[in-house]
């Protein structure tokens, strides 16, 4: 598992209002093109110091290319994180306000306490 | 010595801006008793005529992010940039442009170190909705200098619930002790029951309407020994997946004092999260 790092990619996709749509139309290659070239990017660093070891499990590379939200959830990424993201891609093609979150919580509603660990 | 001119806890909520600025079909229909609401409670704020804000909030993964995760930090700068493009988005909220008070940073952050609490500082620090939402209910007019200070209340691991306590009880105790003649107002929001980016989210109610209730009651009674008895780091993922943030209200009632009734309470029952509205006046209710 590398939570953090899914955390990473759905932090640094949802703070950039290109990234954000680039995600909602090409997500694989968005997955891709992001493990490449920003994984082991440190944010508060130049490109030159950049970690070395970070990459996707499989599953987690698959959820992140398919929008797989509930998989997300159940791997333990952070719930605000994903949420926050999810809303910026979809909640446009909803006509009802909150309709996508409330879709969202259905879509989840196999589940009860404990939820996954969030911790990193 | 500096007068705490009052103690302030509330929830904030992003979607207020937006409902109370909207009209026509735009405006949702609980907007009217919503906007009432919060300018009786900015009333309060008012009275107590403060100079300084000190402003307790938790960023939600903005500026603070799991590479470099302090548990509590406080901002030691001129001047704040205020709101991030994500809530520009998701709740329409404006950029705003915030006065610091730089001494009473400095004087919280090296004798809060004295006291116990090596807060994490920041001389750059841009500001997110836990604190900008306050200001837009209780000082719309954004125009006195604040003291920003960020808890975790968001990535566990996570400081236990009487950490928060002792924290709000410090910051009441040193601002006490600063020595200048300013009136300053301690303002903190958290979270009552609340579920984000899980299956109990935005429903008809908050996902644990007994423990809002239970908690309304601890904070307007000052019942900081139930709190204490009764809230975990376990626990609060029982009333729902980001009620973590309810520690920030335990803050202020450590800054309020135990067993000190508030002045002012008020709450609201909105469609997936409750409101709580809470005020003290250390110096008396007669002062104002």
């Amino acid at each position: 598992m590398s939570k953090y790092l899914v955390n990473k990619f759905l932090y640094t996709i949802d703070r950039d209002p290109e990234l954000v749509e680039r995600y909602r139309e090409d997500p694989r290659g968005t997955v891709t093109w992001w493990e490449a070239e920003r994984a082991n990017l440190l944010l508060n660093c130049p490109g030159a110091e950049r970690s070395t070891w970070l990459e996707f499990t499989g599953p987690e590379r698959e959820a992140l290319a398919t929008h797989d939200y509930v998989t997300l959830f159940e791997m333990g990424a952070h719930n605000f994180l994903t949420l926050t993201l999810f809303i910026a891609l979809f909640e446009r093609d909803f006509e009802e306000p909150l309709a996508f979150q409330r879709e969202y919580a259905d879509r989840l509603s196999h589940w009860s306490l404990p939820y996954p660990d969030i911790s990193t | 010595m500096a007068t705490v001119a009052a103690v302030i806890a509330s929830t904030h909520h992003p979607f207020y801006y937006r409902a109370s600025t909207s009209a026509g079909a735009d405006r949702p229909p609980f907007a009217d008793e919503w906007v009432a609401k919060i300018e009786a409670f900015r009333e309060t704020l008012t009275r107590a005529r403060p100079d300084v804000l000190v402003m307790v909030g938790s960023d939600h993964f903005h500026q603070l992010w799991l590479d470099n995760m302090p548990q509590f930090l406080i901002g030691k700068a001129p001047c704040y940039d205020a709101n991030w493009y994500n809530e520009e988005r998701e709740f329409g909220l404006p950029r705003m442009f915030l006065p610091g008070h730089e001494e009473l940073s400095g004087y919280l952050l090296r004798e809060g170190m004295d006291a116990g609490f090596d807060l994490a500082f920041s001389n750059e620090l841009r500001i997110d909705h836990s604190i900008t939402c306050p200001l837009i209910t209780l000082r719309p007019g954004a125009d006195l200098p604040i003291v920003p200070i960020y808890t975790n209340i968001f990535a566990p691991p996570m400081p236990q619930p009487r950490r928060f306590v002792e924290l709000g009880r410090t910051i009441r105790e040193l601002v006490e002790s600063w020595p200048s003649d300013q009136r300053v107002a301690i303002i903190g929001t958290g979270h009552l029951s609340l579920e984000l980016g899980g299956p109990r989210q935005f429903g008809p109610h908050g996902p644990d309407p007994e423990f809002d209730r239970k908690a309304v009651e601890w904070i307007s009674s000052g019942d900081l020994d139930s709190a204490l008895a009764q809230v975990s780091l376990d626990s609060l993922w029982q009333p729902g997946n980001a009620t973590h943030g309810f520690m920030d209200f335990m803050l202020m009632m450590g800054a309020a004092g135990a067993g000190v009734k508030a002045d002012y309470t008020d709450s609201l029952d909105l469609f997936h999260t409750m409101e709580a509205y809470f005020t003290w006046y250390p110096e008396g209710t007669a002062a104002r």
